[in-house]
This record gives structure tokens, sequence and C-alpha cells, in this order.
């Protein structure tokens, strides 16, 4: 290009081009000349991490709590692989995850102990209810009945004591062998962990434990829309 | 769908006018009598697509999948053979975007399906319909590690809607007409189904029911009544609202509903990128797209917004940036068709889930009175005034690539469809075309892949051309790097005689991460230095398309003439300015209103 390099080019909407070889060409401020960042109006408020705006007086953020989310889905393949997937990738903090049959044929009911803020347990029970084999997710209301098996070897030292203490936490004795003694042991999270605590002066040496399982207390449901006692009534995800 | 049925189709047809081109004005008839008789699971398979309206398909055909391919010998689809499967799947992307339709890609097992995860993975990022056929080993080799075996369900999972394994001939049909119809059911998204070849070489005689998507998954349209009752109270009260359109509206056909909304109420308008077109830039109320490289007037506006009316969008980091300098006076009022989408980024004061045309009309009806925003909009049109998009063209650096983008804007109707592969050329792309229809731009927003711009151009064309629109332009505008990641689907265009024209702006860079690399890591070039391309002209015509190379002003005009009138694909290699950089900007994880003028300002 040479001379005046305006003239050979075709006029573009807006006429963007701000050719510093032609004056007046553009009289529109060019980038250069624009106010800087600092030069700006910049609003005073602000929002936190979950994208709730902050009161400037009072600071809100959200504590992470414990929740029980239950779900009944069908019972096709795949669906737990959906659904621990979408846990992870989403990195929701999950303790525990347990499956199991319910009362209807071809649905299971998935029990989750989770560790989220407010919004983050509606996040997993907005984005679990997409999956398709989902039917109905929701919280366990407050007051849910949890329980949770446990399995519990210990070293047979002292096997009078390890019954004694067994009966203490209405536990079972599901083997017992010269150098083992197997515990069963069910019962709320807290009571669980209590029972290890009286074990391990004996030396726990395996223990497998189920995680929690819940229903919801007297007649209501356990998943949003579940109806208890109708086996085989069809139960729909806009329930 | 019978009466051409009976026209064979071959990949290397000789006549690139498709005979299907020439039944584009006939309603496919969805109602209609179901698939005729089928005798295996692949013919269910093509009988469930054509009985659900399916036209097109793109695909690579191979091992496991050659049944299905050999039942659309006899079928009315149209069949456009990919030179590489991501090929298909970005092409049968971009068809769904042009089209509205479900785009619909096939490909054999293994590799098949693994090279078209990045556009199954796209067309998810986006909420694109989309529905992958995959052939699977013969059921009983699934899990012994067979040839060509992969776990496509598995691989797929996370980036698709739903997907399937048909496990059966008998029930395949409705499978895959579910899945097809799963894809556009509330909010859009890729579905898969995966064929084992002993399902599709069983014998049937069970044709597919109508299609329709599974229970629960098409959600009612309407907001809540109450909800848009107190989102209108908030409208009204508002002195600063702002309206943010994204790519839910164009996905709803609401343009016409958004138009509606913002000029009844005089309230300014932004987009996200994928709303590019929802709105008309030209519009004095239209302050353009916000985000990273957005204009400095459309992030000004949603930084000192009250009221942010928010539709069909899922505040995506690339728009927010910081999400604690997001809007952050704003009440906002959130439309959407996915609740998950509600309060998942940025907290929903007025969530209305629901189609976003449907809802806008619910708003439209109940807002009683226009906000007082007179001077909120003389703001506004300050902003403008303040940070235009310009760019400076001395006479001693090489052409600007925003030069060239508005020169093909100037050539071009307003219903020309751009399609881009990734990068700088990209924002010029978005930046310097003053958009006024949806369904005209076509890109990879959320994914971010490099290569999507040349099959998505063969997808947008193919998808024209079946609407019977053979006289809009299609014009591609590709980096250097994204064009050699998918330039062999140029073979495709030529073959198919496809009416492209393709501006790759060269500047002999990855040059988004040479600007980043200036900005961000003191100039280091690692592995952004692209001095070795080929000669991108030649290559063109080696293919058979129309190859020109242009690195001065005053041959820009006749170059973009040349191209868009030859009939056939064309590739046009300018060589810009490497150094130029794309500007506004907003550093990542910055604050929206604090958007980079210049290169000291990072």
């Amino acid at each position: 290009m040479s001379g005046d390099s305006s003239d050979s080019r075709p006029a573009t909407d807006g006429g963007s081009a701000s050719d510093t070889g032609a004056p007046g060409a553009d009289s529109r401020p060019a980038p250069s000349e624009q106010p800087a960042p600092e030069e700006r109006d910049h609003p005073e408020g602000r929002r936190n991490l979950e994208g709730i705006r902050i009161d400037p007086v009072v600071e809100a953020e959200h504590e992470s709590r414990r929740a029980v989310i239950s779900a009944l889905v069908e019972d096709e393949p795949g669906v737990l692989a959906r659904v621990s997937g979408l846990v992870s990738r989403r990195q929701f903090n999950i303790e525990s995850l347990t499956v199991g049959p319910t009362t209807v044929d071809g649905h299971s009911r998935i029990t989750m102990v989770v560790e989220e803020t407010d919004p983050g347990i509606d996040q997993i029970e907005k984005q679990m209810a997409k999956l398709k084999p989902v039917i109905s997710v929701g919280e366990v209301a407050g007051d849910a009945v949890t329980s949770e098996l446990v399995l519990l070897k210990v070293e047979a030292d002292d096997p009078a004591a390890v019954h004694a203490v067994s009966e203490m936490y209405d536990g079972r004795t599901v083997d017992a062998g010269p150098e083992t003694i197997t515990v069963e042991l069910t019962g709320d999270n807290a009571s669980i962990d209590n029972a290890i605590g009286a074990f391990e002066r004996f030396g726990i040496v395996e223990i497998a434990r189920t995680g929690p399982t819940a229903l919801a207390r007297g007649n209501t449901p356990t998943a949003p829309g579940e109806k208890p006692g109708t086996a085989g009534e069809p139960t729909t995800h806009d329930d | 769908m019978s009466d051409t049925a009976a026209q064979p189709r071959e990949d290397d047809a000789e006549d690139g006018d498709d005979p299907t081109a020439a039944d584009a004005d006939d309603p496919v008839d969805t109602d209609g009598p179901a698939a005729g008789s089928v005798s295996t699971g692949a013919e269910s398979v093509v009988a469930a697509l054509e009985a659900a309206g399916a036209q097109t398909a793109f695909g690579v055909q191979g091992g496991a999948i050659m049944p299905v391919y050999d039942a659309l010998y006899d079928s009315s689809i149209r069949h456009v053979t990919m030179a590489h499967e991501q090929g298909a799947s970005h092409a049968a992307d971009a068809y769904g975007v042009v089209a509205g339709e479900p785009g619909l890609c096939l490909a054999t097992s293994g590799p098949g399906a693994t090279n078209l995860v990045t556009g199954i993975a796209d067309a998810d990022m986006d909420s694109d319909a989309m529905l992958a056929l995959t052939g699977q080993v013969p059921t009983e080799f699934v899990g012994n590690d067979a040839f060509q075996e992969t776990d496509t369900v598995g691989v797929t999972r996370p980036i698709t809607k739903h997907n399937y394994f048909a496990n059966g001939a008998d029930s395949v049909g409705d499978t895959v007409g579910e899945a097809f119809e799963l894809s556009r059911a509330g909010r859009p998204g890729p579905t898969l189904v995966d064929l084992p070849k002993d399902v599709t070489q069983a014998e049937t005689d069970e044709t597919p029911g109508p299609a329709t998507p599974p229970a629960g998954t098409d959600p009612d349209p309407n907001a809540d009544a109450d909800a848009v009752e107190e989102a209108a109270r908030a409208i009204e009260a508002a002195e600063r609202p702002v309206c943010l359109f994204g790519g839910g509206v164009i996905k709803a056909d609401a343009s016409d509903a958004a138009r509606t909304f913002a000029r009844t109420y005089g309230i300014p308008v932004t987009t996200t990128m994928p709303g590019i077109g929802s709105f008309p830039e030209d519009d004095d109320l239209c302050l353009s797209w916000a985000g990273m490289h957005g204009t400095g007037y459309a992030n000004m506006a949603i930084t000192h917004t009250d009221c942010l009316i928010a539709v069909g969008t899922r505040f995506d980091d690339r728009l927010t940036g910081g999400i604690d300098t997001f809007a952050p006076e704003a009440e906002v009022v959130h439309v959407d068709i996915d609740p998950a989408e509600i309060s998942k980024n940025v907290h929903a004061d007025y969530p209305l889930i629901g189609d976003a045309g449907r809802v806008l009309d619910q708003l439209t009806a109940a807002v009683r009175e226009a906000p007082d925003a007179e001077a909120w909009r003389e703001r506004c049109a300050e902003w403008k005034e303040t940070y235009p998009l310009t760019y400076a063209t001395p006479d001693d650096e090489p052409l600007k690539p925003q030069f060239v983008v508005e020169a093909f804007d100037e050539a071009t109707d307003d219903d020309t469809i751009v399609t881009t592969g990734v990068g700088q050329h990209q924002m010029w792309a978005s930046q310097y075309w003053t958009y006024s229809e949806p369904r005209t731009w076509v890109s990879s927003h959320g994914l971010g892949t490099m290569g999507y711009g040349v099959p998505a151009a063969v997808g947008a064309r193919v998808a024209a051309d079946t609407m019977g629109e053979q006289d809009r332009d299609v014009v591609c505008f590709d980096g250097d790097g994204s064009f050699l990641m998918t330039m062999q689907e140029l073979s495709v265009a030529v073959r198919e005689d496809l009416d492209i024209t393709i501006a790759v702006l060269n500047n002999e860079y990855i040059g988004m991460v040479r600007q980043w690399q200036d900005a961000f890591y003191e100039g280091r070039h690692m592995a952004s230095d692209y001095t070795w391309m080929p000669e991108f002209d030649k290559l063109a015509e080696a293919f058979g398309a129309l190859g020109l190379r242009v690195d001065d002003y005053d041959e820009v005009a006749p170059a973009v003439e040349e191209g868009l009138d030859y009939d056939g694909p064309a590739v046009i290699d300018f060589h810009v300015d490497p150094e130029e950089n794309v500007l506004p900007m907003v550093p990542s994880g910055g604050a929206n209103g604090k958007f980079a003028t210049a290169e000291d300002q990072l």
C-alpha cells in the first residue's frame, strides 16, 4: 500500500477503521484514548463465591452442613455410574452413597450423605433430577431415620471382653475364630463412631461400613412425590 | 417421505444439486403414518430417523456401523460423508444450529466414536440438539476388549444429555426415536445411541412407533405466574435495567419475543456470545455482547445495572469475569428452561423457569409500565460513544484482520451465516460483524474447539440448501491454527460442491496464545509461533477449491468479491498483522467494568 491508504478500501459498516494516517476519517476515540480502567466509575457492591450479592452490613456466608439426599431411580444399567460421575465431575462433597431395591419392581433407592452449603445441596438435587433414570430426588427431612451397618473384625485375645462391648452396643457376633472375632453393628452415625472407639482397645483388624441409608418418618415421602406403600404406582419427574 | 425414498444416494454423487434440496419446500410430515415395514434393527433405526423428520446425516463409514449405512442406502435421508468423524459431529452441530432441528451424525465403534467426542462435548457445552449414532462390537464381545471396542456409553456419559446402549432389534428403533426427540426437549443437548452390530443386523419386524421424549423431560414452557408478577414489579421499579439475551433465546426461537420485550419497555440489550443475533446489533438499544472480549459499553452496562434480565444464559465465566464483581448491584431476573441453571453461578432474585419465548411474552404482558430509564439509556449511549470498537490501520503495519471481517460484512446480506474456529479470528468475527438475525452466528462457545469452522461451514451450507436457501452466503472465518486442524473437510465441500467462502485470518501464530504470552508470560512464545504453515491458497487449489492469497488492503475487496462470487468452496488466505491483539479484554477472573482497551492495561 502506498499513499492515502483509506482510498482503496471499501467503506465498512460503522466505519470502524480509525486510520492514523488519515486524520478525521474516524473521529471516535481510539482504544488508547478511551478512559483506562482506573479512570472509570466502579460500583461498590460485591457478590460472594456463590454469586449472591453481599449485604454490605451483614455479610452472610453459607456454612456447609450434612444432608441426606434420597433418590428414587430406575434400576437400569449404568444408573450408579451416572450418579457417581455427576457427583465427582461437579465436585460435590459426598460422604457416602448406598443403593438398593425398593418395593417397586425396577426402582432402586440411592441414599447419599453430602457435606455442602444450601446452594450446593440445591444444585445436587437439581443436577440429579436432570439424569434421565432419576425419577425423584430430594433431601430427606431433618428428622429422618438413618442407619448404617458396620462389620468390624478385632483380635480375639480376650473373647469375653469383646462380647461384653458388643452387647453394650447391641452388636452381634457373626464370626468367631481363634485369632479374630467379627461383630456386626447397626445404628446412626454417632453410635457407630462410639462403638468403634470402644472396640479400638482390642485391636481392629479390618472394618467395612455401608454408609448410612435413610427413610423419612411417618407418612412423609422419602423422595419427593414418592407414595409409600403403593408398590407399583408410578412416580414422575414432575412430582 | 416415501416418494423420495426411491432415490438412492451415493457419497460421491457427481451431481452437486442433491435431489433432497428440491424437496426442501415440502414440510416433513412427522405426524404421518408410522414408518414403513422393516426387516432388521438397522432398518428400524433408519425408519425411526425418517419418522422423526431427520433429513440429513453426517458421518464416516466403518465396520460396526455398516448395517446402518446399508439401511441408509434406500433412505430419503441425505448422507454427507465427512473426512473425519470430528468433522461429522461439528457439521451436524452446525446443521442443527442453522436448521433449528437436531443434527445427526454417525460413526463406527472405537476410533470412530472417540473421534466424535469433541463434537459431542462441543454440542453439550453449547446446548445444541444433536443425535450421535455409533456402531459397537457385537454384544457378546462387549467387555472383551474386542477389535475397535470402546466403552462409548461410558466415554460419552458426562458429555451427553443422555446416552443409550441399544439392547435389542425390536426396541432399537424406538430408542433412536426417543434419543432424537430428547435431544431437543427442554434444554437441548446431544444424545447418543450405541448400536451393537448384532442388534442392527438382527431380524425384526417391529416398526418404531411415533418418537416421543422420555416422560418428565419435556418441561412446562410457562413460568409460574406469581413469579412472573414479582419479576415484573422489579423490572418496573428498575432505574438501570439491562437485558442479557443468551443462546437460549435463539434455541427457543424467541428473538421476536425478545425484541418486543426490550423495545416495548425501552430496556437496553446486551447479549452473550452464543446469544449473538438474538437482537439486532444495529438497533439503538443494542450494546452488543458482553464478556471477556465483549464491547466496553456492554460490559459497563452489565456492571452498573440495577436489574439484569438474563434470558437463556448459564453465566459462563467468560461472560461474568470474576463473580464477585459481576453485576454487583443488580437484582437478577433469570429466565431459563433448566432449573439447575438457576442460581448455579449467579444468584437469581427472580427465577423464572420456562421457555425463553413464552416467559418473555409473559413478562411483556405482566409489566404495567416501562421503567423510568431515560437517564440510563443516555448513559449507555454515552458509553457507546466513549468506548467504541475501533482499530488503527497505520500504513507501516500489515493488513489488519478486523478490516477483513468488515469487508465481508459489507459485501454480504444480513442473512449471511458466519462460522468460525476458535481464537483471535473468532473474536474479531464476533466484534466487527454486525449481526441482526438469529442462527447466523455459528461458533464454538463453551468448549472453545479450534477447528470448528470448516466442518461447521459444511453443516451450515447443507442446512441452508436443505431449507431451500441456496442464496444465503456462508462465510467461515478461521485462524491458521484452527484451519489446519480440520481443513480436510474442504474435500467434502469440493465433492458436494458447497458454496462456502473460508477466510483464513493468517497471522502465523496460534494468536490468542501469543497474545496471552505477551500479556501474562513475558512474551515467551513457547509453541505459539506457526511460521511453518503451508500455503493455504495452493493447498485449496490442490483440494479443487478456489484458492486466493491477500497481503494488502487494496486486494481485500476484490478477493472478497471473487471468493463470494465463486460457485463452490473458496479459501482466501489473508496474511494479517501477526502482532494484532484482541481488545477490549477483561482479564480472566477480572471485573467486567475494568476491561483493558490497550495492552499496557493488562
